[in-house]
C-alpha cells in the first residue's frame, strides 16, 4: 500500500469502525480521535516525506501510482503529489483533527456526525492526492454531499432550507463541471493519441483553441462555485451560519479550497489559452467578490455571517490570484488558502465556543467576553488581528504576496484593479476591530455571562492546533514558499 | 433443428419450465399447501437466474424470428435477477394478504409470462415476434395491476393501463405496416438492407415509435404512467419502472440501431426532442408528488430521458451505456421501490411526510432508501453515477455538449426532490414516525441483494467493461 491511498482508506476504515463498533458518544469521537490523529501523524510525515523524495525526483508528480479503473474510457486512478496537494492535505488533517475536537460533546446522533464527517473528509483527501479528472471529480463529489446531511440535521437556524441550497448550488456547479471535463476529455486526443483523464498527459496537449474558449468557463464557474465566485457565493453565507462548527470549520477551512485547488490544476493549468482568454472576464467577477465580501462582513449583525462574507472576501482574492498569472501571485494564492483555512477555522471553532456558552451569536448581545474567558478572549484577539494582515502571522506573508505579484501586471487595467483590491484591507480592518472590540473588550454586557465555563482542555487543544501552524507561516514563510516553487513551475511553462 | 440450437433458447425454456412446474404444483396441492409456492416458485427462480451466468453461443432460430446474442443473453440474466429481486420484496406482501384469496400462485404465473415476453421482445428477429413478445409482456401486468381486486383505485389503474396499451400496440402495428408496404419484408435484417428515407417509411417510424414511446412512458406518452403506479400493487408498480421499461428501452435502441440506421437524421431530432421533454416534464412533476408511488412514477420517467441520451451514439459506446444503465437503474429503483413496499406493508403509509423522523426509528432502511435515491440521482460512489455520466460521455462523444448540459441541470433538478425524501428521513422529526419493525426474511434478501448492486455495480468497472466488450454483438 502506498503512502497516498492511505489517506483515502484510513478515513474509510474509520467510517467503518464507527459504523460497527461505536455505541454512544464517548467510543465515537474516541475513534474519530485516534483516527483522525492517525491521519495528522500521516500528513506531517507525507511533508517529510515528500521534501526527501523531490531531492532526488524531479517528476511533477511524486509517490505515483496508477491503476486501470474503466479500461474501455482509459479511467485509471491515478494518485500523485506535489508541493500544493502536500500542503492541502496537511491542511486538511490539522483542520479535520481540530474539529473532531471541537465536536467533543455534540450530543444528537454523535456516531452519524462523525461518519458524515470523515466521509467528506476521504472526499476531500481524495481530491487532493488524484491526478486524473474521472477519479477527481468522484472524490469531490463525495466530499460535497455529506454536507446536506451535516447541516441539516445538526444545524441552527434555518438548517432546512440552507443545506437545500448549498447542496444545490454546489452539485449544480458539479454538474456543470461534468460537461467541461467530458469537453476536455473528448478533446484530449487533439495531437492524435487516445483519449485520456490523466491530468499529466493533457497537460502536453494542445486543445484547439476554439473548445478552451468553450470548455474553460464552464470548468471554471465549476469549480469556482465551491470557492464562493460572486455571483455564486450565496451559497456560502446562509450554509456557513446554519452548519454546526467543526463542518463550519471544516466547509470554510478546506472544501472552499477546493475550488482554487481546481481552477488552478484543471480549467488553467489544462486550458491555458481559455483561462487566458477569460481571464480579464472572471477577474473582475473575483476583484468584485473581494470588495462585495468585505462590505457584506462590515453590515453583519451576526458573528458567524461576519466570518462568512470575509470567507468569501478572502476566497475571491485566492481566486482573483490565481488570475493574475505570475509566479508570485500563485505563490500567494496558495499561501492565502492556507492561511485563510487556518484562520477561518479558528474563527468558527471560537464563534462555536462562545455560541455555546452564551447562546448568542449576536454582536450587539455580546461585550466584555475577555474579561470572563481569557482564554478564548486571548485566541480570539490574535486570530482577528492574524486575518486583518499583521506582520508575524500568516495573514500578512499571504496577502503581502498575492499584492505584490498582482502588482507585477504593468497594464492599466491590472493596475487598477488590484488597487481597488487592496483596499479591501482597510475594510477589513474595519469589520474586524470592531467586531474583535465590541464583544471582547469593554465591560461585560449580561451579568449571567459572569460564570461562563473556562475553556475546556479539548478546546484548547484544537485552537493550539490551528495556531502554531499560522505563526510558522507567519516566521518562515520562505520555507514554504521554496517548497512551492518547484511545484509552480510546470503551470508557468504551460501558462506562460 | 437439432437440440445443440433448440438449446439457445435455454432461458425461455426455462421459464417455460417454471410456468408449467407452478401450473402443476396448484393443481395437486391442497389449501393448506399453497403457501409452499412462494419458496417454491423463488427457488426455480433462483435457479433459472443462477443458469444465466453460464455462457451460451450466439444463434438464429426458426429461419431468424428468433435470435441470441452475448448482450441479448446478458440482458435475460439481467432482468431475471431484477425479476428474482422483486418476488423476494413481494413475498410477504403475497403470503399475508394474496395466498388467502387463493391468488398466489397466479401472481407467479402473470409476472413469469410477462417477462417471458419481455425475452421474446428483445430476441426478436422479425416484427411478428416482437409484436408477440410486446403483447405477451403487456398483457399479464394488466391483471397484476388489478390484482388489488377491490380497490377501485387498483381497477381504475388498469382500465387506464389496458386501455393506453391497447392505443399504444395498435399504433405501433399501424407502423410495421406502412413499413412492410415500403420495404415487403418485416424480417430486421433484410429491412434494414431495404429501407431508405422516404415520407412513407418515415409516417411508419413514427407511429412505431409512439407505440414503444408509450411502454417506456417518454414525454408526450407518459400520461398513463402516475395514475398506473399509483393504483397498481407496489410490486407491479416496481415490475412497470424496472423490467418492463428497461426491456422495451433495449429494444427500442436494437431497433433504432440496425432497422432503422438508414432513417437516423430523422430519428436523431426525435429522440432529441423527446429527451429534454422527458426530462423536464418528469422532473418538474415529480417535485410536487406527495405519494411516494406516483413520485417515484415521474422520477422514473425522468430516468427514461436519460437513458435514451445513449441513443444519441449509435454505436458500441451507446449500446453499452444504455444497457449497462438500465442494469444499475433496476438495481436502484429495486431498493427504492422495496423500501417503499416494506414500509406500507408493516404500516401502510406511502406519503413522503409520513417518512419523517424514519431514520431514528429505522435506520437501516432509511440508509438503503438514501442509498437508493442517491444512486437514482447520480451521486458517487453508487452505481447511479457511473451510469449517468457514462451516458453522457455517449451523449458527448458525438459532440452533443448542449444536450449534456441540459441533462445535467436536469439531474440538479431530479437531486432536489430525491433530497426531499431524504430531509423527511433524516432531517425531521416526528412524533407520528413509523415504528421500529423488522421486515420478514425474503424482503431482508431482496433489499440486500438490491444494496450490494447498487454499491457494487458502480465501483467495480469489470461489469461495465464485460458489456462494452459484448456490446459490438448485435451491430455488425
Amino acid at each position: 500500500m502506498d503512502i497516498l491511498s492511505l489517506f483515502v482508506i484510513v478515513p474509510l476504515l474509520i467510517v467503518l469502525a464507527l459504523t460497527f463498533f461505536a455505541k454512544d458518544l464517548k467510543q465515537a469521537r474516541l475513534i474519530s480521535v485516534v483516527g483522525m490523529g492517525i491521519q495528522f501523524a500521516m500528513s506531517i510525515n507525507l511533508i517529510f516525506a515528500y521534501l526527501k523524495e523531490r531531492a532526488v525526483n524531479t517528476n511533477i508528480m511524486v509517490f505515483t501510482r496508477d491503476v486501470v479503473w474503466y479500461e474501455t474510457f482509459n479511467i485509471h486512478y491515478i494518485i500523485g503529489v506535489d508541493a500544493i496537494s502536500v500542503v492541502m492535505i496537511a491542511l486538511t488533517a490539522i483542520v479535520l483533527l481540530a474539529g473532531v475536537f471541537i465536536s467533543w460533546k455534540i450530543d444528537d446522533l454523535p456516531k452519524e456526525f462523525f461518519i458524515s464527517l470523515i466521509t467528506l473528509s476521504s472526499g476531500v483527501f481524495g481530491f487532493f492526492i488524484s491526478t486524473d479528472l474521472f477519479t477527481m471529480f468522484v472524490f469531490y463529489e463525495i466530499a460535497v454531499i455529506p454536507m446536506y446531511l451535516l447541516i441539516g440535521i445538526w444545524g441552527s437556524g434555518p438548517k432546512e432550507n440552507s443545506a437545500m441550497k448549498l447542496t444545490l448550488m454546489l452539485m449544480g456547479a458539479s454538474a456543470v463541471l461534468s460537461v467541461g471535463i467530458l469537453g476536455i476529455y473528448f478533446n484530449s486526443n487533439a495531437d492524435g493519441g487516445a483519449l485520456t483523464f490523466n491530468i499529466l498527459e493533457i497537460a502536453q496537449v494542445n486543445i484547439p483553441e476554439a473548445a478552451q474558449n468553450i470548455f474553460f468557463p464552464l470548468t471554471f464557474i465549476g469549480f469556482a462555485v465551491i470557492g464562493a465566485l460572486f455571483p455564486f457565493h450565496t451559497w456560502s453565507p446562509s450554509g456557513h451560519a446554519s452548519a454546526p462548527t467543526a463542518v463550519s470549520m471544516l466547509h470554510a477551512g478546506v472544501l472552499m479550497k477546493l475550488g482554487g485547488y481546481g481552477v488552478f490544476r484543471i480549467a488553467m493549468y489544462l486550458l491555458p489559452k481559455g483561462a487566458l482568454n477569460w481571464s480579464d472576464f472572471f477577474l473582475v467577477l473575483s476583484a468584485f467578490g473581494v470588495i462585495y465580501g468585505a462590505f457584506g462582513a462590515i453590515m453583519q449583525k451576526d458573528l458567524k455571517y461576519v466570518n462568512a462574507y470575509a470567507s468569501v472576501s478572502h476566497l475571491s482574492l485566492v481566486l482573483f490570484a490565481l488570475l493574475m498569472f505570475n509566479k508570485t501571485a500563485w505563490t500567494g494564492a496558495i499561501i492565502q488558502s492556507l492561511s485563510h483555512g487556518l484562520l477561518t477555522a479558528m474563527f468558527f471553532a471560537l464563534i462555536g465556543m462562545v455560541y455555546g456558552r452564551t447562546h448568542t451569536r449576536e454582536i450587539s448581545k455580546l461585550g466584555g467576553i475577555m474579561k470572563v474567558l481569557p482564554f478564548i478572549g486571548a485566541i480570539y484577539v490574535i486570530t482577528g488581528l492574524a486575518y486583518l494582515g499583521l506582520p508575524g502571522f500568516s495573514g500578512f506573508v499571504a496577502e503581502m504576496t498575492v499584492f505584490v505579484g498582482a502588482f507585477q501586471h504593468p497594464d492599466m487595467f491590472h493596475r487598477i484593479l488590484t488597487i481597488v483590491v487592496v483596499s479591501s484591507i482597510v475594510v477589513t480592518a474595519v469589520y474586524i476591530l470592531r467586531m474583535v472590540g465590541k464583544i471582547m473588550m469593554g465591560s461585560l454586557s449580561n451579568d449571567d455571562y459572569k460564570d461562563l465555563p473556562k475553556a475546556t482542555w479539548f478546546e484548547k487543544t484544537g485552537l493550539i492546533l490551528l495556531l502554531i501552524p499560522v505563526i510558522l507561516i507567519g516566521v518562515l514563510p520562505l520555507g514554504l514558499s521554496e517548497m512551492l516553487k518547484e511545484s509552480i513551475q510546470p503551470f508557468l511553462e504551460r501558462l506562460l | 433443428m437439432n437440440l445443440e440450437s433448440f438449446l439457445l433458447m435455454r432461458s425461455e425454456i426455462g421459464l417455460l419450465a417454471i410456468l408449467l412446474l407452478l401450473i402443476i404444483f396448484e393443481i395437486f396441492s391442497n389449501k393448506k399447501q399453497k403457501a409452499a409456492v412462494i419458496p417454491f416458485a423463488l427457488i426455480l427462480l433462483a435457479i433459472n437466474t443462477a443458469l444465466g451466468f453460464l455462457p451460451l453461443a450466439s444463434g438464429e432460430l426458426f429461419g431468424g424470428m428468433f435470435r441470441t446474442n452475448a448482450l441479448l443473453y446478458f440482458f435475460k440474466t439481467t432482468l431475471s435477477l431484477g425479476v428474482l429481486i422483486l418476488l423476494l420484496q413481494s413475498a410477504d406482501w403475497l403470503k399475508e394478504k394474496v395466498v388467502d384469496e387463493n391468488k398466489a400462485s397466479e401472481f407467479f404465473m402473470l409476472i413469469i409470462s410477462s417477462l417471458l415476453g419481455t425475452y421474446f421482445m428483445i430476441s426478436a428477429g422479425d416484427f411478428l415476434m416482437f409484436y408477440i413478445g410486446l403483447e405477451l409482456t403487456t398483457l399479464p401486468v394488466a391483471a397484476l395491476v388489478a390484482y388489488d381486486t377491490y380497490k377501485r383505485i387498483s381497477a381504475e389503474g388498469a382500465v387506464k393501463y389496458i386501455l393506453s396499451s391497447a392505443l399504444a400496440s395498435g399504433a405501433a402495428l399501424f407502423g410495421i405496416s406502412l413499413l412492410y408496404a415500403t420495404t415487403g419484408t418485416i424480417y430486421f435484417e433484410s429491412m434494414a438492407e431495404i429501407l431508405t428515407s422516404s415520407n412513407l417509411s418515415i409516417l411508419g417510424f413514427v407511429f412505431f415509435f409512439s407505440g414503444l414511446a408509450f411502454k417506456i412512458s417518454l414525454a408526450p406518452f407518459h400520461f398513463w404512467t402516475a395514475d398506473v403506479y399509483e393504483g397498481a400493487p407496489i410490486n407491479v408498480a416496481s415490475y412497470l419502472s424496472v423490467i418492463s421499461k428497461g426491456a422495451a428501452v433495449v429494444i427500442l435502441m436494437i431497433l433504432l440501431f440496425t432497422v432503422f440506421k438508414p432513417l437516423m437524421e430523422t430519428w436523431n431530432k426525435i429522440i432529441y426532442i423527446v429527451i429534454i421533454a422527458t426530462m423536464f416534464i418528469g422532473n418538474l412533476f415529480a417535485i410536487r408528488q406527495q405519494n411516494l408511488k406516483r413520485f417515484l412514477a415521474y422520477s422514473s420517467i425522468a430516468q427514461a430521458g436519460f437513458i435514451l441520451l445513449g441513443l444519441m451514439s449509435v454505436d458500441q459506446l451507446g449500446t453499452a451505456t444504455i444497457v449497462y444503465f438500465v442494469a444499475v437503474y433496476i438495481f436502484s429503483n429495486l431498493g427504492a421501490f422495496g423500501v417503499v413496499q416494506a414500509v406500507s406493508s408493516f404500516s401502510d403509509k406511502e406519503n413522503i411526510n409520513d417518512y419523517e423522523g424514519l431514520y431514528r426509528t429505522n435506520p437501516k432502511l432509511s440508509l438503503l432508501m438514501m442509498l437508493a435515491l442517491f444512486s437514482l440521482a447520480g451521486i458517487p460512489p453508487l452505481a447511479g453515477f457511473f451510469g449517468k455520466f457514462f451516458l453522457y460521455t455517449a451523449a458527448a462523444s458525438q459532440g452533443y455538449y448542449i444536450l449534456v448540459f441540459i441533462a445535467v441541470v436536469n439531474a440538479t433538478i431530479s437531486l432536489y426532490y430525491y433530497l426531499l425524501v431524504v430531509r423527511a428521513m433524516f432531517l425531521r422529526q416526528s412524533d407520528q414516525a413509523i415504528p421500529y419493525f423488522r421486515s420478514p426474511f425474503y424482503m431482508r434478501l431482496g433489499l440486500i441483494l438490491a444494496a450490494i448492486g447498487i454499491l457494487v455495480a458502480g465501483v467495480y468497472s469489470p461489469i461495465y467493461d464485460y458489456i462494452f466488450s459484448i456490446s459490438n454483438t448485435f451491430l455488425n
